[in-house]
């Protein structure tokens, strides 16, 4: 079987490009090398919808962040993802930085971004009482959000996969044949998958895949941000989002609610070897510590529950990369997606589905497309009289397996079923939260594991925590 | 909306102990709600011995404690809601639970407090590095070995020298697993001695004391970890990193009473125990919510966690049964020396108090010594006191006056 169109990377922007290739007629796949999808950039970033104020104008980034960021809050409601319009402050502390919020300011006017506004340090207190007395100017974005970002991925790969989108999981492309208009992808386990038309969404990957259709012009440089996350009684320290004013870094270490309720404090920046080099370091999470505690001094890091490091696909340039390969026919790169990547990954989709049908592929709209997901966490969202009703057809619901975050087996066993369904202990946490509380999966690991193999019917010995072998246990007693 | 007359919230050794001290004093219709489907906390997995010298008399593993306990239970005709968990309790007594019938709702005339304590995480301890499988909670590692009979590696170090940690290392040792090392962050083990000898010395595991694991590696499953000595500010001192290959990290760096309900409930928390702020009755700063064990101080022995659930117990039935007198009260706080005194606040009510502390760290040759300002209450002298054991000061009534605001307890070195 040929493909149409195949996607490699199951990241948010190749999760989102699937999704709007799923409303066409066509045969899509979507290959991801590991065990779950987001499981690169895509689950390890700030999750925040930018107000587009800070890309340079003229950029890609500027362009698809201006366009993206309403398309994304749309795409989160039909995905049902979590998400709040909580704005954004983005604090000066010198009079060097205080010219530099100035700058965005008049860049975001620049941008077409209206509603921003120049308030004092005074004014940005009255909005956030946690603020540092030490703020003297701050640029209020009301319109910038947060998101959740692996589960936008999992939703939109989902839907996308409702929609007729095959996913294939473990498949690490190591080969890619061009002959006869035709792509062929080898991977490590040494399957192969033909396609017409090739999109590379392969995040830090992407100069690698690229190269191995023959086009070696992207040169991918990874960045590590390493963040820590606390427990959801501190998330309501700050409303807004918290930037520093940025530095040539990037937009600085924030300090943010996030949309499931919890305090992110991150990222670093640092240039790493690897898009892999996802371990924490002592230094880096000190240096969190210590800019969080100059923007909001109350910050309580005695409530940090995990830390973890993203790694950034950035590049020389600077920009997005987003369009036809000039070397390769029929090959879209989507590459060097470091911020706004998030909240532009809709318009990045639409723009990829333009240049498809630029490049002669037939845009037939299937009538039965539905773009809408069910709400996965509706079952938490009921009152208890709902709920009550709810477990009387169903116990599982009435058997609560994750005490922190109350998540239920009836909401485990459904995240091992819905697409793209779970099948590590990784991919339960991120889609149900079970794990993702204070205990950190202390209680409920064990439920779970039983629970992933009784619903996959593999021996418990098999269950891992995210593919490949990182197997939970190492044998029977 | 159902009613009882006393809802004990958990079914560990603390609910059990709390029903059966609150039946015994009178009051019929007293419930346990429990999350899991068999009662007996976290004694299941406690398969070896030392459980009940103290209170019993004999020498028991953790299930054979427990089963002590529920027999009582069952033969009061307690009712237990198993497999039911707790989501909210109101300060006016109303208890919310989920279970496979619904949800349910109770309005009790007293609450006892019993959710027991959970570990203290990877996350929590911020330890740097990357996140592969094969990094578990002492406690986790226990149940899957111990309930659910799987091994979770075969080369482990383990980090913190908690008691759970120290009973760890030989269970794996004695299922085969190679254990290379306990690190532990301070001079000095958090365990009971005891442990030290039976489980690392008879089994010549080692013992790093000031020695953390300062990196985790690995991209799938654990690979090793980088362990070094820390300085006077627990920072890992750079020259003294070392490599240890393994597959498993255990952690057993503290346990947490889990009072998350008791926060929601708008009960007073004492920042140092992590638990409620109570008398010497056991009863929280709301009327009619007493709370013991584990969930109101973290405790050495289990016995002594029956001990403080039969005291939580009784007095939740006095205070359905009676009217409380009026009488004076003492707040209680730590000196010099001591990390924490529980109940934090005294009664005048009763024949004698007792007052239970940690101190800050190990000392012989110290007295423990209760004052009311410059007053000299009363003194203990002590050959020894460490962290890792609990102190327990019986003081007479007699000795106490309205005139006494606070007591104070510091170590002073003799």
């Amino acid at each position: 079987m040929i493909y149409d169109i195949a996607i490699v990377g199951a990241g948010v922007c190749g999760g989102m490009i699937a999704r709007e290739l799923s409303r066409y007629d066509l045969r899509v796949c979507l290959l991801e090398r590991a065990n779950d999808v987001a499981m690169g950039a895509s689950k390890a970033n700030s999750g925040i919808i930018h107000g587009g104020f800070d890309p340079e104008p003229g950029t890609l980034k500027q362009k698809f962040n201006t366009e993206g960021r309403e398309l994304l809050f749309d795409a989160a409601r039909e995905l049902s993802v979590p998400h709040i319009r909580n704005g954004s402050l983005v604090c000066a502390f010198t009079p060097e930085e205080e010219e530099q919020v100035r700058e965005l300011y008049a860049r975001g006017a620049t941008n077409g971004i209206d509603n921003l506004h120049l308030i004092s340090g005074e004014q940005a207190r009255a909005l956030e009482s946690s603020l540092s007395q030490g703020v003297t100017l701050a640029l209020h974005v009301p319109d910038a959000g947060i998101v959740c970002p692996y589960k936008l991925t999992i939703a939109a790969v989902g839907n996308a996969m409702d929609n007729g989108v095959e996913l294939h999981r473990n498949f690490e492309v190591t080969g890619i044949e061009h002959s006869g208009g035709i792509f062929t992808l080898k991977s490590a386990a040494g399957e192969s998958v033909s396609t017409k038309y090739l999109i590379n969404c392969a995040g830090g990957h992407a100069g690698k895949v690229a190269a191995m259709a023959g086009d070696d012009s992207i040169e991918i440089i990874p960045r590590a941000g390493e963040y820590m996350l606390l427990d959801r009684s501190e998330g309501k320290t700050v409303g807004h989002t918290i930037f520093r004013a940025p530095s040539k870094e990037g937009k600085g270490i924030l300090v943010s609610p996030t949309a499931d309720g919890n305090l992110l404090l991150g990222p670093t920046a640092v240039r790493v070897d690897t898009p892999d080099s996802t371990q924490t370091t002592r230094e880096g999470l000190a240096a969190v510590a210590r800019s969080v505690k100059e923007s909001v001094p109350n910050v309580d890091l005695s409530r940090v529950i995990t830390s973890f490091t993203g790694v950034r696909a950035s590049h020389a340039a600077g920009d997005f990369i987003v369009g036809q390969s000039k070397t390769v026919d029929n090959m879209i790169n989507v590459a060097a997606i470091d911020s706004p990547g998030l909240t532009a990954c809709v318009a990045i989709a639409r723009y990829v589905t333009d240049i498809l049908g630029g490049m002669g592929v037939q845009l037939d709209r299937k009538p039965d497309w539905c773009g809408k997901r069910e709400d996965t966490e509706a079952f938490s969202k009921l009152t208890d009289e709902e709920k009550d009703a709810v477990i009387k057809q169903n116990p599982a619901y009435g058997r609560i397996i994750c005490r922190c975050e109350e998540i239920t087996e009836g909401e485990i066993r459904a995240a091992l079923h819905i697409n793209p369904p779970a099948l590590d202990m990784d991919g339960v946490k991120r889609r149900t939260r079970s794990g993702m509380g204070r205990c950190q999966g202390g209680f409920c690991a064990p439920f779970v594991m039983k629970l992933i193999a009784e619903e996959r019917q593999i021996e418990l010995e098999e269950v891992t925590k995210n593919g490949g072998s990182s197997k939970m246990l190492t044998g029977r007693i | 909306m159902k009613n009882h007359d006393i809802v004990i919230i958990g079914g560990g050794p603390a609910g059990m102990a709390a029903a059966v001290a609150a039946f015994d004093s009178g009051v019929r219709d007293v419930v346990i709600i429990d999350r899991e489907d068999n009662l007996g906390g976290v004694l299941k997995q406690c398969i070896h011995n030392g459980f009940g010298l103290h209170k019993l008399g004999k020498e028991l593993t953790g299930p054979e404690y427990a089963h002590v306990y529920a027999q009582q239970v069952r033969e009061r005709g307690i009712k237990v809601y198993s497999g039911t968990t707790v989501t909210r309790i109101t300060s006016d007594k109303i208890v919310t639970a989920t279970n496979t019938d619904g949800i349910l709702k109770i309005q009790a005339k007293a609450v006892v407090l019993a959710m027991g304590c959970r570990e203290r995480s990877r996350g929590a301890l911020n330890i740097s590095g990357t996140r592969p499988a094969g990094v578990y909670s002492a406690g986790t590692a226990q149940k899957l070995i111990n309930c659910d009979g799987y091994m979770v590696g075969k080369r482990v170090v383990i980090l913190g020298s908690g008691d759970i940690g120290l009973i760890m290392a030989r269970r794996m040792t004695l299922q085969g697993a190679k254990v290379e090392a306990v690190c532990e962050i301070l001079p000095y083990s958090g365990g009971l001695t005891r442990n030290i000898v039976q489980c690392l010395e008879d089994y010549g595991i080692p013992l790093h004391l000031s020695t953390t694991v300062a990196e985790i590696h690995g991209s799938e499953r654990l690979e090793g970890v980088t362990v070094a000595q820390v300085d006077q500010n627990r920072a890992p001192i750079e020259s003294t990193r070392r490599y240890i290959p393994c597959d498993t990290l255990l952690l057993s760096c503290g346990l947490i009473p889990e009072n998350e309900l008791t926060l929601n409930a708008g009960i007073e928390l004492d920042k140092v125990t992590g638990g409620a702020v109570v008398d010497q009755f056991r009863q929280t700063s709301i009327d009619g919510i007493f709370a013991c064990g584990n969930v109101l101080q973290v405790h050495d022995l289990v016995d002594h966690v029956s001990d403080e659930a039969e005291c939580a117990g009784a007095s939740a039935a006095k205070y359905v049964l009676g009217n409380p007198s009026e009488c004076g009260r003492i707040t209680t706080c730590a000196g010099e020396g001591v990390r924490y005194v529980l109940p934090q606040r005294v009664l005048l009510s009763g024949e004698q108090v007792s007052l239970y502390l940690r101190v800050r760290e190990p000392q012989t040759g110290v007295k423990l010594v209760v004052k009311s300002g410059e007053r000299i209450i009363k003194t203990f002298p002590r050959l020894k006191a460490a962290p890792g054991e609990m102190e327990k000061l019986d003081i007479p009534m007699s000795l106490l006056s309205d005139a006494d605001k606070t007591l104070t307890v510091s170590m002073e070195v003799q």
